[in-house]
Parts: structure tokens; sequence; C-alpha cells
């Protein structure tokens, strides 16, 4: 039960290591999906197929493997940066996928007439897509975007087991210190439920402001 | 393609001139990424000999299969537990008695919301079961609580009218579930299923963090070999082809299902979406995209 409180500092480097991690990765994923969203329905075709190959790979690739790939395999390449931006690296491409996938199925969602009323007026595809389509796809994809992020802040806990300062790794510290493991696990899980429901909270707000009520 | 989208118009001369114009360009600045990772590849020297030569061996090449035959055996005993669970928990969530109903639910709210590697390492490290046992349970409780959701979702998206017919002519709760709804469900679902059997795919990965001999745990010995040169680019381009295409085989039965579901005049194709993979808080399902 004092595993919290005679540990605290460590509880909590953990819990902000997480913290940080889903939020760097998140704007990395955010920024990646939204770039490839666009590659995706593109009239250029060279565009849609990399968008496409984006993320039927990444989509079907296992997280571990990626991580392997990239904390262990980029610096054979010569490419030697902190673990810390290795696991963002890894995090932000793989959930860049999925969010890619919900702004697609988002941009699905606006009816027809909305890109061709907007053609009508002479809109290019820039600005049909950026001021008539997306603002109100952005709306209708808050939710799956709400998941995915969350889905993003428990994926981290891999970064842990390569060696990046998170929550779940605290567990190995408090572990050697010959805590009660089970206690540690559950203060653990309690910072994880902090995280996703908080971000749950967020985006429930977000669609209560800027949903679309259909 | 350009029928199926509203953002822009079937191009004209001059739009297609300027389409291709960009088309060449992007292709060019692919290509040139492409060519700028080879050049890394050879610059880093990694098709020596020595760093390809491990998968000569047969004893490496039988490591490698051994470790594909684990990846695979915990999948489908994951799968098959999955499945059981989450029909049990699903079969919770529907009853009738809140003394049933509300255990089962927070079951399923919980093991979704927690992150599936703590409770493979809660599970392994404070339970101290072995690596097979605790990946499997861990992958189960995860993969099991999402599919209980696919399936309350299946039969719910099942007609109301069904039911009350069923329950007019005079059938047992258990009698309309097993004849009449279920059936008529698990079209709907099969989709939905497959997507999430191909999350438990890509999960048994895991195992390597907790010492599980699979694939990739396979490949890591290979790569850490030093008499090798340390393998890890040869290693990463051997596995990632087989772990992903083993992934993409399965997405793509799933989305061969479901098309052929949506053709099927036998069902008005009431497309189950999977469950966000996170615990929005209970009783607020996201209204999932629609049309994939």
């Amino acid at each position: 039960m004092n595993v919290l409180t005679d540990n605290f500092s460590t509880y909590a480097r953990g819990f902000l290591g997480t913290v940080e991690l889903t939020v760097y990765a998140g704007l990395l994923a955010l920024v990646l999906g939204f770039v490839m969203a666009s590659f995706r329905v593109a009239p250029v075709a060279s565009l849609r197929v990399f968008g496409t190959v984006w993320v039927t790979v990444l989509r079907n690739t296992p997280l571990t493997l990626l991580f392997f790939a990239v904390v262990l395999g980029l610096p054979r390449f010569g490419l030697v940066l902190p673990f810390q931006l290795f696991a963002v690296l890894a995090l932000g491409c793989y959930t860049s996928a999925f969010i890619c996938e919900a702004l697609r199925s988002g941009i699905n969602t606006v009816p027809r007439g909305q890109g061709e009323a907007a053609r009508s007026l002479g809109m290019t595809f820039g600005q049909t897509l950026n001021l008539v389509v997306l603002p109100q796809a952005f709306r209708s994809v808050i939710p799956p975007v709400g998941s995915t992020l969350i889905a993003l802040a428990k994926n981290s806990a891999i970064a842990g087991a390569f060696s990046v300062t998170e929550l779940l790794g605290t567990y190995k510290t408090l572990n050697e210190l010959g805590y009660d493991i089970v206690w540690t696990f559950v203060w653990i899980a309690l910072g994880y439920l902090i995280i996703t429901l908080a971000i749950s909270a967020l985006f429930h707000a977000l669609e209560r402001t800027w949903g679309v009520a259909r | 393609m350009t029928a199926t989208t509203a953002l822009y118009d079937v191009p004209g001369p001059r739009t297609r001139r300027r389409h291709r114009l960009y088309g060449t360009l992007s292709t060019a600045v692919l290509l040139g990424l492409v060519a700028w990772i080879l050049y890394l590849l050879f610059d880093t020297g990694q098709f020596t000999r020595t760093k390809w030569m491990p998968f000569a061996y047969k004893g490496i090449q039988e490591l490698l299969l051994r470790g594909l035959g684990n990846t695979l055996k915990a999948f489908a005993i994951a799968a098959a537990l999955s499945l059981v669970l989450g029909g049990l928990l699903a079969a919770g969530r529907l009853s009738d008695h809140r003394a049933v109903r509300l255990p089962a639910a927070v079951v399923v709210e919980f093991f979704r919301a927690m992150p599936v590697l703590v409770m493979i390492f809660f599970i392994f490290v404070a339970l101290k079961v072995q690596p097979l046992p605790a990946l499997v349970a861990g992958l189960a409780l995860y993969n099991g609580s999402v599919l209980a959701e696919v399936f309350r979702a299946g039969v719910g998206a099942v007609e109301r009218g069904q039911r009350e017919a069923a329950f007019a002519l005079g059938m047992r709760k258990t009698q309309v579930m097993a004849h009449v709804l279920v059936p008529q469900a698990v079209r709907a679902m099969l989709p939905a299923i497959i997507s999430q059997l191909v999350v438990a795919l890509k999960d048994t990965s895991l195992g390597y963090l907790i010492t599980y001999e699979e694939f990739l745990h396979a490949g890591k010995l290979i790569a850490s070999n030093l008499d090798y040169d340390l393998p890890f680019i040869p290693v990463v381009m051997v596995i990632s082809p087989i772990y992903i295409g083993m992934c993409m085989l399965l997405s793509w039965c799933a989305v061969r299902v479901s098309r052929r579901e949506q053709r099927s005049p036998k069902t008005r194709a009431v497309a189950v979406a999977t469950p966000g993979p996170g615990a929005l808080l209970p009783g607020r399902e996201p209204p999932l995209a629609p049309k994939p």
C-alpha cells in the first residue's frame, strides 16, 4: 500500500513520461495522419499510392516489430537519437495510419453536395478540402480520433520495455527495491486509467462543443 | 476513383497536364527518398556477405521457423480463448439480471481500458506464470472484452421485429438468442471479428517482451549475434514482410467478407464497426464512421 507514498517521485516520473510520450506522439500522429489523409484523397495518383501503402503497411505492422526496427535497427543505420525520440517516432508513425483512416472516413461522411457546391463556386481542390470539407469532417471524426489517441496512450507502454522512462517501466525499479508487486501494478493501472479517462473526457467535451448532431 | 469523390471534378485538359506535373514531381521526390534510403543501406554496409550469411544456415532457418510456429500457436490459442470469453462476456452484458450484467460490464470496461502489455506483465511478473500462458491470458482478456462489445453490437443490430416475432411465437429468451438473433448477427459481425483477430495476431509480438520464444524473439537472437556483425537491418528485412504479410492476409479476409456481406441479398447489410480501442466513458459508444 505504501508503495505509492514511498516512491511518489518514481511514479510521477513514469507518469509524466507516459503523458509526454502520448502528447508528442499524438501531435506527430495528427500531423502525419492529416498529410496522409490528404494524400489519399488527392487527384495525383502517386500521392494516393504512397498514402495507401503507408496506411496499409503501418496498420498491419505489429507495434513491437516497429519498435524493434526503429529503436534497435535505426542506430545500425548510423542514426543515433535519444530513446525517447525513437519512441515518439515509432508511436507517432504507427498511430498516424489510424488517424488517417479516421479522417478519410470523416471526409466520406460529408455530403457530396458540399464538395460540388464548393466546386461550382470555382474553388480549387485545396480550397474545397480545407475550407469546406475538412472543417465538417473534423467535427464528425472527434470520437474515432479520441479512441485512437486512447489506444496510443495504452500502446506507449511498449516504449517502457524498450528502455524509455514511462509508467509501466516503473515496475522494474520498484520490483528491484523489493516492493509488493501486486500493489505496484495497482498504482500503475490507476495511472493508465487516469490518462485514458482524461483523454476520453477531453474528447467528450470537444464533441459537445464541436460535434455534429445528425 | 474520380467517381467516388466530390472533392474534384473530372479534370479537363489543363488540369490533367497540371496533375501530370504534380505526379511527376511527387514521384521524383518519393523515388529520391527510396534512393536515399538505399544509399544509406549500402553505405552502412547492410548488404555485406557476413550480415546475410546467417540466413543460409539450416539451424538459423529452423530457429526462425520455430519462432513463427510459436507465434502462430500463441495466436491460435489466444484467438480461440478470446472468442469464448467474448461470447461469455457478451451473454453476461445482455443478461436480464442486474447481478450478472453489472460485473460483466465492469470486467469489459476495465480490460478495455488497460494496456495489454500491463496485463501481460502483471500475469507474468506478479502471478509468476510461464511466458506462453501469460501472453495468451493477457491477449484473451483484452480481445475477449473487445469482442464482447462486437457481439453485443451485432445482436443489437438485428432488427427489433425479429426478436419481437420470436417472443410472440412463445420462444424462451435462450431460444430467441440461439435460433433467431445470433445466427443473423454472426453475418454482420464477421468482418469486425476478423479485424479484431488481426489485432490479436499483431499483439502476439508482445510475447517478445516477456521472453516468449516467438518470431521476433528468434529475430532478436540472430540480430544481436556478434559473429555476423550484428545483422539488425537484414533481420528486420526478413521478418517484417512475413509478419506484415500474415496480418495483411487476415485484414484482406475481413475486407472480402464484409464486401460479400454487403452484396448479399439475405442481409440488409448492417455493418458492425469494431468498437473503438479505448474505453470511452461507459454507455457512450462513438458513432463510428460509416462507409469504409
